[in-house]
C-alpha cells in the first residue's frame, strides 16, 4: 500500500482509471440490479417472512391492540398442505396441465414441421393466422371464447338445435377444465409454433439432401433429422408451458361471471388471491405462494442449465 | 465504419441462410393433408377474431338470438355507446394501457440493453452470479411477487397509482437474456476497442457505437415487453382499486363481471374486446419481421 503514496503521479492516475474501468460494468448493471432487489428479491424475502408469521388474537379480538403478529413456525405450511381447497386446486391444475401441455406442444410441433415442409402450401397465411392469437391478451381471449361457449351464441349449439340434437354444455362442471384449456391452447400454440419453426429453419439444408437422395420422404426426414435436432427447443417450450400452467389465473377469473362452475379457489393462484385480498389472510397466502414457487423451481430446474450451456458458447 | 456496422447487424440476424430459398422445391408434389391441417389450424385461430368482428355489429338482443356469424348494422351505435359509458371510461383504459405498455416497455428495453451490454462485453467479478440471479427471475411465479409487492408498495403509499403497475413491469429477465445474446452477436469486440483507443468513454461507446448495432434486437425486446405488459392482468388487478387507472384487461374483465347483473353491458364488452385487440394486431402485422422468437438463439448460430 506504501507504493501508492510513493508512486509517481502518472501511475497513481493509471490505477485510478483502472479502478474506474472496473466499476463500469456495475454501472451499466445498476438499474437492473436495483429493480431486481426492490421488485424481486425484497418481495420474495418478504413473502418468506410472512409465511412464517401469523396473527394472534388476545381477549375478544377487538381493536388493533388485541391483534399481535407472532412467529408461527411451519404452521401456515402445514395448514396449506392440509387444506382440501388447496389440494383440490393443485389436482385440478395437474389435470389441466396434463391436458394442455402435450396438446399444445404436439400441435405446435406438427404445425412447425408442416410450415418447414416443402410440400405444404399457403404457408405464410397459416403462419400469421396461427401466431395471431399471441397478440390477444388472455383476458380478451377468455372473453371471446367465453361468449362462444354460451349455448345462445355458440355456432355448434346453433347447428345442433337446427338438427334437433342436444349438445353438452362445455361450461358445465365436467367440461369447464377443457373450456379453460382451450383458451390457453388458442393463445399459446402459435407462439410455441414460431419458436420451434425458428429452430427448424436453423438446421442446414445440406443435412437433408443426403437423406432425400436416399429416398427419404418428408415424414421420415422430420422423424429422423428434424425432431431430434430441435429437441432442446421442444424441451424448453414444454418447460415454459408447464411454468405458465402452474400460474394460470386470468382465464378462469375472467370466465367466472359466465358460469357457476369456477370457484374462487379453482386454481392455486386464485386461492392465493382470495386468501390475501378477500380474507385478508396474507400469512397463509404467502405460505401457499412459497409452496407454488418451490414447485415451479423443482419443475424448471433443468431448464436454466440447458439454456445457459447452449446459449453462451460464442462469447469470450 | 458504417459498413462494419451494417455487416455486423446483418450477420446478427439469425437463421434464414441463402439455402432457404432453394428449399421450396420446384415441382415438388404438394401435400394436401399438410396444407389442409395448417388451414384447419388457421381457421381455429381466426374464428374468435372473426366472431368478435361480427358480434360487435350486433345489438344487445341480436347478440344472443341471431346466428353466431350473421352480421348486423349496429357497430357504430355500439362504439358510440361504449364511448359514452361513464364519460369515455373505455378510452381512458385504452390510454392507460398504452401508457403502461409503452413507457414500461421503453424503460425495460433500456435497462435490458444496459445490462445485456455489460454482461456480453465486460468481464467482472460476480458476472455469472449476477446473470444467473437476473435470469432466475423468469422462473418466479407472478403471484409470489404480486402479493408482497402490493404490501410493500402499500407501505410507501404507491398502490393504486400508475407507478404501482409501471415500476414492477420494468425488469425483464428475458429482455436481459436477449440483449446479452444480441450484443454478443452484433457488436464486435474490435469495434469497441477501436472506439476506446480513440478515447471514447464507456457510456458513449454504448450509446453511439453499440446501441445502433443492437437496434434490431432492441426492437424485438421492446415488442415482447410491450405485449407482456399489455397482456398482464394479475399485477394491475391486484394493485389498482380506482377504475380510472385500469388498463383494458382489468377494465373489460370488470365490465363482464357487472354484465352478470346488467346484460346490456355485454355489447359494450364485445365491442370493447374488438377495439382493444385492433392496436395490438396492427402492431403485430406491421412489425412482423421483428418477431424473432428464438429462445435458444445461441444454438441457432451455425
Amino acid at each position: 500500500m506504501a507504493a501508492t503514496t510513493t508512486a509517481p503521479p502518472i501511475i497513481h492516475d493509471q490505477r485510478r482509471r483502472r479502478r474506474r474501468r472496473a466499476a463500469v460494468p456495475y454501472g451499466f448493471l445498476a438499474p437492473a440490479i436495483t429493480l431486481f432487489l426492490l421488485f424481486l428479491a425484497l418481495p420474495i424475502g418478504y413473502a418468506l417472512y410472512l409465511s412464517f408469521r401469523s396473527v394472534e388474537m388476545s381477549g375478544l379480538g377487538l381493536g388493533p391492540a388485541s391483534r399481535a403478529e407472532v412467529w408461527a413456525g411451519l404452521s401456515n405450511y402445514s395448514a396449506a398442505l392440509d387444506d382440501p381447497e388447496f389440494l383440490g386446486s393443485v389436482g385440478r391444475i395437474l389435470l389441466y396441465g396434463t391436458i394442455l401441455v402435450p396438446t399444445m406442444i404436439g400441435l405446435a410441433l406438427m404445425f412447425a414441421l408442416m410450415l418447414d415442409s416443402r410440400r405444404s402450401r399457403a404457408k405464410s397465411f397459416s403462419r400469421i393466422s396461427i401466431f395471431l392469437p399471441y397478440a390477444v391478451p388472455s383476458v380478451i381471449a377468455s372473453l371471446l371464447w367465453g361468449f362462444l361457449y354460451l349455448p345462445a351464441v355458440s355456432p355448434f349449439h346453433f347447428a345442433a338445435d337446427k338438427l334437433g340434437v342436444g349438445l353438452p354444455d362445455i361450461l358445465s362442471a365436467r367440461g369447464v377444465i377443457f373450456a379453460v384449456a382451450n383458451i390457453a391452447l388458442w393463445g399459446g400454440v402459435g407462439f410455441n409454433m414460431v419458436v420451434l419453426y425458428t429452430a427448424l429453419k436453423a438446421i442446414p439444408t445440406e443435412l437433408y439432401e443426403a437423406a432425400r437422395l436416399d429416398g427419404c420422404g418428408e415424414i421420415q426426414i422430420a422423424r429422423r433429422i428434424k425432431i431430434p435436432t430441435i429437441m432442446p427447443a421442444v424441451i424448453m417450450t414444454t418447460l415454459f408451458s408447464m411454468i405458465a400452467t402452474l400460474q394460470v389465473f386470468a382465464e378462469p377469473t375472467t370466465l367466472r361471471p359466465l358460469t357457476n362452475t369456477i370457484s374462487t379457489t379453482w386454481t392455486p393462484l386464485m386461492k392465493v388471491y382470495r386468501d390475501a385480498f378477500t380474507r385478508d389472510d396474507i400469512y397463509s397466502a404467502a405460505a401457499t405462494s412459497v409452496i407454488l414457487a418451490v414447485a415451479t423451481f423443482v419443475v424448471s430446474f433443468g431448464f436454466l442449465r440447458l439454456v445457459q450451456r447452449r446459449a453462451f458458447e460464442q462469447e469470450r | 465504419m458504417m459498413s462494419t456496422i451494417a455487416t455486423a447487424s446483418a450477420s446478427a440476424t439469425p437463421t434464414t441462410g441463402p439455402s432457404r430459398t432453394a428449399r421450396r422445391g420446384a415441382g415438388e408434389r404438394p401435400s394436401w393433408l399438410a396444407t389442409g391441417l395448417l388451414m384447419l389450424g388457421a381457421l381455429y385461430c381466426l374464428t374468435p377474431v372473426a366472431w368478435v368482428l361480427v358480434a360487435s355489429t350486433k345489438s344487445g338482443a341480436e347478440l344472443f338470438s341471431t346466428f353466431t356469424f350473421t352480421p348486423s348494422t349496429h357497430l357504430f351505435d355500439n362504439i358510440a355507446e361504449l364511448s359514452g359509458y361513464r364519460d369515455g371510461l373505455f378510452w381512458r383504459w385504452m390510454l392507460n394501457t398504452a401508457l403502461y405498455a409503452g413507457v414500461g416497455a421503453l424503460a425495460s428495453t433500456l435497462v435490458s440493453a444496459l445490462a445485456g451490454f455489460a454482461l456480453a462485453k465486460y468481464w467482472f467479478p460476480g458476472k455469472r452470479v449476477v446473470f444467473n440471479l437476473l435470469l432466475a427471475g423468469v422462473l418466479v411465479p407472478g403471484v409470489v411477487l404480486a402479493v408482497p409487492q402490493y404490501l410493500l408498495l402499500a407501505q410507501v403509499e404507491l398502490t393504486n397509482t400508475y407507478w404501482s403497475v409501471l415500476l414492477p413491469s420494468i425488469l425483464s429477465p428475458y429482455g436481459i437474456y436477449l440483449a446479452r445474446i444480441y450484443t454478443a452477436a452484433a457488436v464486435p469486440d474490435d469495434v469497441i476497442e477501436m472506439a476506446r483507443t480513440e478515447g471514447a468513454h464507456d457510456l458513449r461507446i454504448f450509446r453511439v457505437v453499440a446501441m445502433p448495432m443492437m437496434l434490431p434486437g432492441l426492437v424485438t425486446i421492446f415488442l415482447f415487453q410491450f405485449v407482456a405488459i399489455w397482456n398482464n392482468f394479475l399485477l394491475p388487478f391486484i394493485m389498482l382499486g380506482d377504475d380510472r387507472l385500469f388498463p383494458l384487461t382489468v377494465g373489460l374483465s370488470g365490465l363482464l363481471n357487472q354484465g352478470a347483473s346488467q346484460p346490456a353491458l355485454y355489447t359494450l364488452v364485445v365491442t370493447g374486446a374488438l377495439l382493444s385487440i385492433i392496436p395490438l394486431i396492427a402492431l403485430f402485422l406491421t412489425l412482423q419481421r421483428y418477431w424473432r422468437v428464438d429462445l435458444a438463439a445461441g444454438a441457432t448460430k451455425n
